[in-house]
């Protein structure tokens, strides 16, 4: 992880945003003033519950929804800006949810290829950025088949291809594992982990907190707005705060803290169950 | 399993004939088929049946694979076979009961049986020998002249691609409501056919909704990944006229060349025995 000089690459400033609902008199607001400046190259991990605002948010990066109030700057283009909207798409990647409803073609390699056939590259560049994109994520071997042929881990890793082809600067996980199962959860925090050291900037919106504590930052969001942020080990020592916005400490927190309570001492700062583990056998 | 699915009947290859242009395939196929109606006799019928035993055997689509696509219209050809048998006037060659057989009507009969076969054929190796998506790009391309005219070739071929894409997906979906509907008693095996068509309604409805979602979803991840129509697009797969495209081109013309000629030839037959 080689860190840069520090660069920030999301600008978001004063961020509201509102939807209308039916039924309902007025718009009820999603996000109620988020600033954030997500800096190059990091992996910022944003957790909430639902409702909470962290999709909504994701949305407004790549500005598939624009600002009610506020700005968003992706690499120095406003999102609000119609006329930079393709940039800042191309430098900002995003996979969804559902890895059904996001490929579009029958073939995993036409799939891979849609979003640099839609930036106007020349063909066998793009021969060679889906080769690659598919190598990343270890699916060369499937190039030919069809997604509904793949488990949905396998899907998801396609879909990050697709995007990985398009050569963003950042890229921004909206629950991309909430559909998968246990393996094929591994399997793409994995792949997060191998983009996180190419140096490109992650941006991961999820509501499993075990998925957190491998990210530089955690922005834990509620209501709206930004309850906690900033490193896990600084984070996680709000323990009470985050199970109160209804939230889940991950399972070496949780247990330092049962620890601690028994009289243990035990520092605080070890969040992943392999530094647990490393500190309680040493 | 509905995982199995296959969609149209793409028979997995690496022929000659797999790998020409799609663009090639289709027109080479709409002109089999257009010379078919031209044809006016059996020796014009041998040619085509010949030229299509050739490519055939070129594609290594097993014969057995092909005649599986004859079986589902093989109640049409029955049906036309019969009809022109009956029904023709002429000069009577036996009776059954009280239908007349002719000789016009046999010849018509075993014409109309033949062109009908050399048809679906012809068409079915076209889809047989090409990938669905790669027929889709064939016909986008063609299309692409007639864009002047306000024919909408790259979103017909999105269309496509797309349909293609959610046919098992929805499938599924379908498979999904069908188990969940079923838990909750609904029945789909007995009754009248009013009835079973009635009962299909809790699945027609939580169907489209979800297609709806579907595509609200896609539609969304397509923006994401800068898409915004066929404006300034390329394509991975380019449509390259090859050498061996022009070759197979040649062959094409020397066929309808020989038809011609046939034809042509024929008439003059005809004439000089009808003077005699």
């Amino acid at each position: 992880m080689a860190k840069h000089a520090e660069r920030t690459i999301i600008r978001i400033e004063d961020l509201v945003f509102e939807y209308a609902r039916d039924g309902e008199p007025g718009p009820s607001r999603a996000i109620d003033g988020v600033s954030l400046d997500i800096q190059a190259g990091s992996f910022t991990a944003v957790i909430g519950r639902n409702g909470s605002g962290k999709s909504t948010l994701a949305r407004n990066i790549n500005a598939l929804l624009l600002p009610c109030g506020g700005a968003v700057y992706v690499d120095g283009f406003k999102t609000s800006d119609a006329a930079s909207i393709w940039e800042i798409r191309q430098r900002a990647g995003m996979v969804f949810q559902n890895p059904d409803n996001q490929l579009v073609s029958a073939i995993v390699e036409d799939d891979v290829a849609f979003g640099p056939e839609n930036l106007g590259i020349a063909p066998d560049e793009i021969r060679r950025r889906v080769d690659a994109a598919l190598g990343a994520v270890d699916m060369y071997g499937e190039r030919k088949k069809s997604p509904h042929m793949l488990s949905g881990g396998q899907k998801q890793r396609v879909a990050i291809a697709g995007v990985v082809a398009m050569r963003p600067k950042c890229i921004i996980f909206d629950e991309p594992t909430a559909m998968l199962d246990p393996q094929g959860r591994a399997e793409v925090m994995k792949i997060l982990g191998e983009l996180h050291d190419e140096g490109i900037t992650l941006v991961l919106i999820t509501h499993f907190m075990e998925e957190t504590v491998g990210a530089d930052r955690i922005v834990i969001m509620d209501a709206g707005r930004v309850a906690l942020d900033g490193p896990p080990a600084e984070v996680f020592r709000h323990v009470g705060e985050i199970r109160a916005m209804g939230l889940d400490a991950p399972l070496a927190v949780e247990l330092g803290e049962r620890l601690r309570k028994r009289g243990h001492y035990i520092p605080y700062g070890l969040v992943t169950v392999e530094e647990m583990v490393a500190y309680l056998c040493r | 399993m509905i995982r199995d699915i296959t969609i149209g009947q793409y028979y997995p290859g690496d022929s000659w004939v797999h790998r020409l242009d799609p663009r090639l395939k289709i027109v080479a196929a709409l002109v089999f088929i257009v010379t078919l109606f031209v044809i006016r006799d059996f020796i014009g019928y041998a040619m085509a049946a010949l030229a299509l035993a050739v490519t055939i055997a070129i594609s290594r689509v097993p014969l057995g694979f092909m005649l599986r696509g004859l079986k589902a219209i093989f109640v049409i050809i029955v049906f036309t076979f019969t009809l022109n048998m009956f029904m023709t006037d002429g000069e009577t060659l036996f009776d059954i009961g009280p239908l007349t057989v002719t000789r016009e009507g046999l010849y018509n009969a075993l014409f109309m049986g033949t062109r009908l076969v050399l048809l679906i054929m012809g068409s079915s190796l076209l889809t047989l020998t090409t990938k669905p998506i790669r027929l889709t790009d064939g016909m986008e391309s063609l299309m692409k002249p007639f864009g002047a005219l306000g024919l909408p070739s790259h979103e017909l071929a999105m269309m496509m691609t797309i349909a293609l894409r959610f046919i098992p997906t929805l499938l599924e979906e379908t498979d999904k409501i069908m188990k969940a509907q079923s838990a909750r008693g609904a029945d789909f095996e007995s009754g009248s056919v009013i009835r079973r068509a009635r009962n299909l309604v809790p699945i027609l409805v939580p169907l489209f909704i979800s297609a709806f979602r579907i595509a609200q979803e896609l539609a969304m991840a397509m923006e994401a990944r800068c898409y915004r129509g066929g404006e300034g697009r390329t394509r991975l797969h380019e449509l390259r006229f090859r050498a061996r495209d022009a070759a197979a081109a040649a062959l094409g013309a020397l066929f309808i060349a020989l038809v011609a000629l046939e034809r042509v030839f024929a008439d003059t037959i005809y004439g000089f025995l009808h003077i005699i």
